[in-house]
């Protein structure tokens, strides 16, 4: 059963997507794979998701006033998706262009600008950065609409650079230098957006981009050497056309897509792991006019890509929602949505909420002595629920198989059926003894669930298990 | 090893954003500070004087109190060389003590690594809250991160008692192996196994636990007290952390309001915390560090400050000899960096204050050098 394009559709959804159930992957994998990833590309070929039903029950996520509820609202969308690869996009910018409720405190403003990331998150790099400057969610927790002329507020003018488009260095080299963030600032005075609604007594309604001409400092500016009478849209063009940016969305792609990266601050100082692909998608990067469909045709085509497997620590948004998908819950509506979202908040990932706007500190880091408990305890819950109709349908492939398994065959079967995993040597042979120690294994017996369950359970809490 | 509550304790409480040192301790009879300052500067009449000269903000009464009584240091114009104004790179830097290149290790992890170099005690450094403090964090130490002091613990929903024994015993076989793969799979695997030993130590913290103090409901006030119950609960635990969420004190707009919630939030959890210590005679061998990445601007934006550099750090504790440290740095332009306050005493010597007067440990390798410490110890 060990199907080679089966082990590579499993990656290639674990990474464009959240993972997916065998079936799934059987589909797929008989559609080909570069007609999947044409697929993945352009989402607007498939259903959009019809959550009426859940509105019903959910009506908290009608007026998407509540945080959690917007986090509920998100993981349902990500589980149940036909469009993988559009929700991974959103979540990939949502993570680099940064908006925290803990200041936003409107999660329906910044569902606007999710959903800018959603439509506009593959297309050009340049587009984007225009649509987040204009996006009131930004321009409010950023702080432009407190920055004036003759009174600017940094805030947006150095994350813009340092966080959302060059980074502090590259090569040795800083990208730029305190002055270019006190024009940059300069430059967008005056993009501010209406003041919004009170919260009480109607709940939270959405503010509007406007630009105050009266507020805008129209003097001459000079930003990455260059001068002239700089507005907002010209600091943009500018900073697309740097081979820092090239990089910045090269290096990110690959780190969220490929394989863990040190943490972004490091960049400046340290090198990419494979400058050659990262050359590779900085050279489409400029080849296709700052184009992210583009670079991501030729990431997920690459062998650098394909190569790359189990090489990123899965998200806690990937272990839950992957899991899910995996065991076929939460399809419909049921009691728990809040309990699974705050299960990917207790992991360390607060959707709608990231810690600072450096996003979070992702791969190797995921990890410490609390979250791995919680990832361990989670995920083997699942598996082991032989009520899922995801579990119920390993078990079924399993006995398939026949009327007995040799313990390797169960350790090899259930970790094909989970997505192609692999073990090291010493783990397979802790778990065929495990398998082993409980005598024959007779798939018409009555303990045969039990005993799959319980082998599930221990391939989902082995270090190698923490990888996508 | 068996645990001794006399052994000194180090509690730290960051404070992540960049608490505004100027706002916090203020210069109110310095007439450069009301210039610089026209819509976050602090009416002198509200300011909770200590002298002449300087005060704390007005939400910080139980601060003070701890101040008269005199337990509380005030470390002035706190910073390091060329500071960085980035709150990933400047905390970073804080963590690590590399001002110059990106650190993996803390210096909390490497005093945890003196303290117990064999390893006997997996809870000698606890950290409450998400994910792990790089000041923890060090190759080889186990740090508990306790996200929920109530619920800690590993494969706790297999309800049958063999099956999850069996299952604990599988995980411990496959995770050994590990180590030595590497250092991230080495990481992943030591991390299980500790946390597997810490749970089961840990589930025993809140049995016994009784006070009369009441924390506030924010998370800061919640992991004071988790701090106060796993101290008392007598583990051998060294050093405890947690850190205010949210980078709640990056006061870029709405300083007025927001800083002093913060100080509300911020003063009575550490009087909380001061107090629940005393209530069990549990003061005297703990020392508390309160600390932020860097101050802000000297000239408010308007509605807030921007990032800055020199800013203040607190050291609370019945061994704490209370007072002012070091100098408050000069509000004067010519004085200043790039309109922020220069430092005069390097963050350096102030862990090497801790790390040899208080914890009994050679400061020079951790901190990466000798630094001039303070006298509050």
């Amino acid at each position: 059963m060990a199907d080679q394009s089966i082990a590579l559709m499993a990656h290639l959804m674990r990474r464009a997507g959240f993972g997916a159930p065998y079936a799934e992957l059987e589909t797929r994998a008989a559609k080909g794979y570069e007609a999947t990833v044409e697929e993945l590309l352009h989402p607007e070929t498939q259903p959009e998701l019809d959550n009426d039903i859940m509105l019903r029950y959910k009506t908290e996520w009608v007026n998407k006033n509540a945080l959690e509820g917007q986090q509920e609202e998100w993981v349902f969308r990500m589980i149940n998706t036909k469009r993988p690869l559009e929700e991974k996009i959103a979540l990939f910018w949502h993570g680099i262009l940064c908006t925290g409720h803990a200041k936003s405190e409107n999660p329906r403003q910044q569902n606007v600008e999710f959903d800018m990331f959603r439509h506009k998150g593959m297309g050009s790099f340049h587009n984007l950065l225009m649509e987040l400057a204009v996006d009131p969610a930004m321009v409010h927790y950023l702080d432009n609409c407190m920055s004036h002329k003759g009174a600017i507020n940094e805030n947006w003018g150095r994350e813009l650079l340092e966080l959302f488009s060059l980074g502090v260095g590259m090569d040795g080299k800083l990208n730029y230098s305190e002055d270019d963030v006190k024009e940059a600032a300069r430059a967008f005075t005056g993009w501010t957006v209406v003041n919004a609604v009170p919260r009480y007594p109607y709940g939270r309604y959405l503010s509007k981009f406007v630009y105050n001409p009266k507020d805008h400092d129209d003097s001459v500016k000079t930003f990455l050497g260059e001068t002239g009478n700089w507005n907002g849209e010209d600091i943009i063009n500018i900073i697309v056309k740097q081979p820092a940016a090239a990089r910045f969305v090269s290096r990110h792609l690959y780190n969220f897509f490929v394989a863990d990266e040190p943490q972004v601050p490091a960049w400046q100082h340290t090198a990419p792991q494979d400058p050659e692909a990262i050359k590779m998608l900085e050279a489409e990067y400029f080849r296709s006019n700052y184009d992210i469909r583009s670079m991501l045709r030729v990431l997920f085509n690459s062998d650098f890509f394909k190569n790359a497997r189990f090489a990123k620590v899965k998200s806690p948004v990937e272990t839950v929602v992957g899991t899910t998908r995996l065991v076929g819950d939460f399809t419909f509506p049921k009691p728990g949505f809040n309990a699974l979202a705050l299960t990917i908040r207790y992991m360390g990932q607060d959707l709608l909420n990231p810690p600072t706007v450096e996003g979070w500190h992702t791969g190797k880091e995921w990890i410490d002595s609390g979250t791995l408990v919680e990832r361990i305890n989670f995920t083997a819950d699942q598996v082991g629920n032989v009520n899922l109709p995801g579990v119920r349908d390993i078990l079924a492939r399993l006995r398939a198989e026949g009327p007995t398994l040799s313990p390797e065959r169960l350790v090899d079967g259930c970790l094909d059926l989970l997505g192609g995993y692999k073990l090291a040597e010493e783990t397979r042979s802790e778990l065929v003894t495990l398998a082993r120690n409980g005598g024959e294994l007779q798939t018409g017996a009555a303990d045969f669930s039990q005993r799959a369950a319980q082998m599930l359970q221990s391939i989902v809490a082995t270090t190698e298990y923490l990888f996508a | 090893m068996a645990s001794n509550t006399k052994d000194p304790v180090l509690v730290v409480l960051q404070l992540s954003g960049g608490n505004d040192g100027l706002n916090t301790v203020i210069p109110y009879s310095n007439p450069l500070y009301y210039d610089n300052r026209p819509k976050v500067g602090i009416p002198e009449d509200q300011v909770l004087a200590i002298n002449d000269s300087i005060g704390f903000h007005p939400a910080m009464g139980p601060m003070k109190k701890l101040y008269d009584e005199g337990k509380l240091a005030v470390i002035q114009g706190i910073g390091y060389p060329k500071p960085s104004r980035s709150h990933f790179r400047s905390m970073d830097i804080w963590h690590t003590c590399e001002p110059t290149k990106v650190g993996d290790e803390g210096w909390l992890g490497r005093a945890l690594r003196d303290l117990d170099p064999n390893k006997d005690n997996v809870l000698t450094g606890v950290n409450f809250g998400r994910g792990l403090p790089r000041a923890l964090a060090a190759p080889g130490v186990p740090v508990a991160s306790v996200g929920s002091l109530e619920t800690y613990g590993v494969l706790t929903g297999i309800e049958a008692e063999d099956q999850r024994t069996m299952a604990l015993e599988t995980f411990t076989r496959t995770y050994e192996p590990m180590l030595g793969k590497g250092p991230v799979l080495s990481y992943f695997a030591q991390t299980g196994l500790d946390a597997l030993q810490g749970a089961d130590i840990l589930s025993t913290a809140l049995e016994g636990y009784s006070s009369s103090v009441k924390y506030g409901n924010d998370d800061v006030a919640q992991y004071m007290k988790n701090i106060v119950q796993t101290h008392l609960a007598n583990l051998g635990t060294r050093v405890l952390y947690t850190t205010a969420p949210y980078n709640s004190f990056d006061t870029h707009a709405g300083q007025l309001a927001n800083h002093t919630r913060l100080w509300t939030q911020t003063s009575s959890a550490i009087a909380a915390f001061y107090d629940d210590l005393k209530e069990h005679n549990a003061t005297d061998n703990v020392v508390l560090l309160v600390f932020t990445e860097f101050g802000r601007r000297v000239h408010d934006n308007g509605s807030g400050t921007d990032h800055g550099a020199g800013g203040c750090a607190f050291v609370i504790g019945d061994a704490v000899k209370g007072g002012l440290y070091a100098e408050y740095p000069s509000l004067e332009a010519g004085k200043l960096l790039e309109g922020d306050l220069h430092f005069n005493n390097d963050f350096r010597g102030l862990y090497a204050t801790l790390l040899e007067r208080w914890m009994g440990l050679d400061s020079k390798p951790i901190v990466g050098g000798t630094f001039e410490q303070l006298d509050f110890l």
